[in-house]
This record gives C-alpha cells, sequence and structure tokens, in this order.
C-alpha cells in the first residue's frame, strides 16, 4: 500500500443499503480516512439512512452540509435531493441542479468532483444498484490516479450498476462483501502509517 | 488538468470585464459542471473556445447565463420553512406598522408570490412590501409575468395545504390553455428588480430576508458578502431565511444572527453589532 487513501467515495443504490451497513460495521473507531456516501434515496420522507447505518463503536457518522471541511475518519453521508460535490479545498458543496441518471444526489457528482480534488488519494466503490450512475464518476476517479473498486457482479442483488462501472472502469478490483470489508479496514487504520 | 482551471479564471473574468456578471466568487465544482454543460450545448470543445464565443457573440452569452445562474424552486418548496414563518415570524413582524421583505435570489418568482399568499393569508398584505431580486433578466421577466405550467400546479398546491394554508391556493391563480396565472393584485405586490448579491448594495432596510439555495452555490467569500448586506439591510430583529440545507455554521457572518427556529433555518438578527 503504497498511496495514502484520504477520502474514500461509495456509490450505491438497490441492494446497497444492507452492503454498506455490513461493510462499516466493520471499521475502527479510529478509521484513518474520510467516506462520503451517496445511496439513491426517494427525494421525500425523513431520511433514516443515519439511523440505518450509524455504528455506535465505529468512526463518527453525519449528514454532510455544504461548506463543511472534510475531516478525515468521519463517515459522511449525501442528503436527499440535493447533489453532493467536493470542493478543491476539501470542503463538501451542495447543488441542486438537474438531476443525472435521475438521481439527486447523483453517484457521478460526487466522484468527479472528489476526483478532482484528491486526485490519487482517493478511492471509489461502486456498489449494487440498478441504473448506471457511478460509471463515469467511477471512470473519472481512475483517470486521475485513484483506487477504483466495485462490487462483485456475484455478490450484487443489482448488477447494472457494478456491471456499468466495471465496463467504464476495467481495472477496478472486484470484491465482494466481506472482500470489501477487509480491503477498507486495510486502507483505514491509522495505526499502520 | 490545471489548465481547466486557468480556463475558468479566463471565462470567468472575461464575463465579468465584458458583461459585468462577477462569477468569480462561485463555487467551484458546480460552476465547473455547468460551465462544461454549456460548453457541450454551444458546441464548443473547450472552455477557451466557448469564451471566444461569449466574447464575440451576446447571444452565446445569454445561453451561457441560463447555465449559470437557472435556480428552479417551487411555490412554498419546504412546507415547513412558510409553516414557521406563518407561525413564529409572521406575528412579530405584525407589530410593525408596515413590513418590507426581501427575497434575494427569486428566479422564477415562485418563492416571491408564496410570501405574498402567506402575507395576504395572514392580513398583513395590504401593508407589505416584497422586494424580490435576481441577476438573470429572463428569470426576472418571467417571474414579473407569473405564468406557471399548470402541471406544477398540483405540486404548488399540496406545499400551500402543508405549510398551512387555509383556503386554497387556486383562489390566487387563474388557469388559461395550459398555464396558471398569478392573479394581478398578487403581482403589484411584488417588485422584481435586478439586483447582484456579488456586485450590489444595499437598496432598502427590510424585517425579513429569504435567500433560500443560492447561498450554495457562492463560494466562501462570496457567501459572507451575501450574509453582510443581509445584516445591514435588516433591522435589528429582523429576520433571515435560508435554504432547509443552508446555515450559517461554516461562515464568519454567524456573529450577526443568532439561531430562531433551527430545523428550518430562520435566523433572527442581534439587536447590537
Amino acid at each position: 500500500m503504497t498511496r495514502r487513501v484520504e477520502l474514500i467515495v461509495i456509490g450505491g443504490s438497490a441492494g446497497a443499503i444492507e452492503v454498506l451497513r455490513d461493510v462499516l460495521r466493520g471499521l475502527p473507531r479510529t478509521f484513518g480516512p474520510a467516506v462520503a456516501i451517496v445511496i439513491h434515496v426517494p427525494a421525500e420522507g425523513p431520511n433514516l439512512l443515519l439511523e440505518v447505518l450509524n455504528t455506535p463503536d465505529g468512526p463518527p457518522m453525519k449528514l454532510a452540509e455544504d461548506k463543511e471541511p472534510i475531516v478525515p475518519g468521519t463517515i459522511y453521508l449525501a442528503v436527499p435531493d440535493y447533489h453532493l460535490l467536493v470542493e478543491s479545498g476539501r470542503t463538501f458543496a451542495l447543488s441542486l441542479d438537474e438531476r443525472v441518471h435521475f438521481s439527486r444526489p447523483a453517484i457521478d457528482v460526487l466522484f468527479e468532483t472528489a476526483a478532482e480534488a484528491y486526485g490519487e488519494n482517493l478511492m471509489g466503490i461502486v456498489l449494487s444498484g440498478a441504473n448506471a450512475d457511478g460509471a463515469a464518476g467511477l471512470e473519472a476517479i481512475a483517470n486521475r490516479g485513484g483506487i477504483t473498486v466495485v462490487q462483485s457482479l456475484e455478490s450484487a442483488d443489482m448488477i447494472a450498476m457494478p456491471a456499468a462501472a466495471l465496463e467504464a472502469a476495467p481495472e477496478s478490483v472486484e470484491l465482494n462483501v466481506p472482500g470489501l470489508a477487509d480491503m477498507l479496514r486495510a486502507h483505514g487504520d491509522v495505526n499502520d502509517r | 488538468m490545471a489548465d481547466v482551471n486557468l480556463e475558468i479564471r479566463l471565462l470567468l473574468e472575461a464575463i465579468f470585464d465584458r458583461y459585468h456578471y462577477d462569477f468569480r466568487e462561485y463555487a467551484q465544482a458546480s460552476l465547473k459542471r455547468r460551465l462544461e454543460q454549456a460548453r457541450d450545448k454551444l458546441g464548443v470543445t473547450t472552455l477557451s473556445g466557448l469564451q471566444e464565443r461569449v466574447l464575440h457573440e451576446p447571444e452565446a452569452f445569454a445561453t451561457l447565463l441560463q447555465y449559470l445562474t437557472v435556480q428552479v424552486s417551487d411555490m412554498f418548496r419546504d412546507p415547513e420553512f412558510f409553516l414557521a414563518l406563518r407561525r413564529q415570524v409572521l406575528p412579530i413582524l405584525a407589530t410593525y406598522p408596515s413590513v418590507k421583505i426581501w427575497c434575494a435570489g427569486c428566479a422564477g418568482g415562485e418563492e416571491a408570490y408564496s410570501l405574498a399568499i402567506l402575507l395576504h393569508e395572514e392580513g398583513l398584505l395590504d401593508r407589505s412590501i416584497i422586494y424580490a431580486t435576481d441577476i438573470n433578466s429572463q428569470a426576472l421577466r418571467e417571474a414579473t409575468a407569473g405564468v406557471y405550467a399548470i402541471d406544477r400546479l398540483r405540486g404548488f398546491t399540496e406545499n400551500h395545504r402543508r405549510s398551512g394554508g387555509a383556503g386554497s391556493l387556486s383562489d390566487y391563480y387563474h388557469a388559461s390553455g395550459g398555464s396558471a396565472i398569478i392573479d394581478a393584485e398578487l403581482r403589484r405586490k411584488v417588485t422584481f428588480s435586478d439586483h447582484s448579491l456579488a456586485t450590489d448594495h444595499v437598496f432598502s432596510e427590510v424585517h425579513l430576508v429569504t435567500c433560500r439555495n443560492t447561498l450554495i452555490y457562492f463560494d466562501h467569500t462570496l457567501q459572507t458578502r451575501a450574509l453582510r448586506l443581509f445584516a445591514e439591510s435588516l433591522v435589528p430583529r429582523g429576520f433571515l431565511g435560508l435554504g432547509s440545507k443552508e446555515s450559517l455554521r461554516f461562515s464568519p457572518a454567524a456573529e450577526f444572527f443568532s439561531d430562531f427556529a433551527m430545523p428550518e433555518r430562520l435566523y433572527r438578527k442581534k439587536a447590537l453589532p
């Protein structure tokens, strides 16, 4: 592991929430990188993601706010109905710009802007989902020298999203759920540095 | 890759010099996406190419401007915001002999008319003035006309009901063809005008400023400028309403305001500076 991963961006849709829960549950409180997550959820209705994903023994988790500095070791969730973007000064920004792949927040928007801000210090992960959002974003991360990962097709509830991502970024590592959890832990323990 | 950022900087300087629109302190990430969309729409391959088009063809700039400023809103967007205004803010504003409201970044006028309806329902409209400002002259023309596609009205009506509206939203517009036209009386109560939060100054003393989902497009510096402008414009103890995902948390201008109703993002100007 020669590259230091400073931000991990994760995107998913249908079938991704349970995967995320399993993966995040394995993270230690001392996890090093920041994590930013876009999951397609309905614009209306209460945002239960924070409740569903929160792990009391894991890293702190919160909803990402506009202009908020990205703090290492914190897990950020995109709020419904706004795109989540990363600025070059490593702060978050929100926007109400048009939907991308019928989605807001869109995975591509987070991934592409994070790729610009973090370059090779970025890891992108595309999980289960039913459309192609995330593919262009993962390609952007690969083009900037970041690490790209997709959930293995045989472990995904919905293969359209990881399959499209794999086609766009063919060098991506394919991992099943336990594999994703192990890989994250390996990249994220601050004590290893 | 650094070249793209250079191209953006040059393009924004050119726009400012030539057309006096100042996007130089807009939040970069979303601005860049919008510029790239406009570039593709105008059929050029680079942002330098876009700059050439924009400098030589005012019509190309008009197209670009729509990409840079278009902001969609709905009437009574975030009904809980309007409910909090109705229940908690308007009773206080009612104690003033007259009420002035500034709706900053009004886009197509949806929010300004929502405020007018709210004031009417609470019996304050007759002694109120609403200023609604934006930098997009096309949006201002549309806002002044007060014409909305009829298929948007179902959502507007539901929002209005959830904002505590006792009457029917249809009391405030009439349908014509595929459009809903805001009643003339209501339109007369809103003054739409061109004003830039980036380059213009305070124009009136007001009791309430609403600026919702505009500050997210500004960088830290410009956001602070706008918030200072609002603070200068407000009477002591006046109110500021932001978008549901905006806050003063990361801004030095927070010192001018105290929290008033937090999930609804309503702030109150402190009595003393």
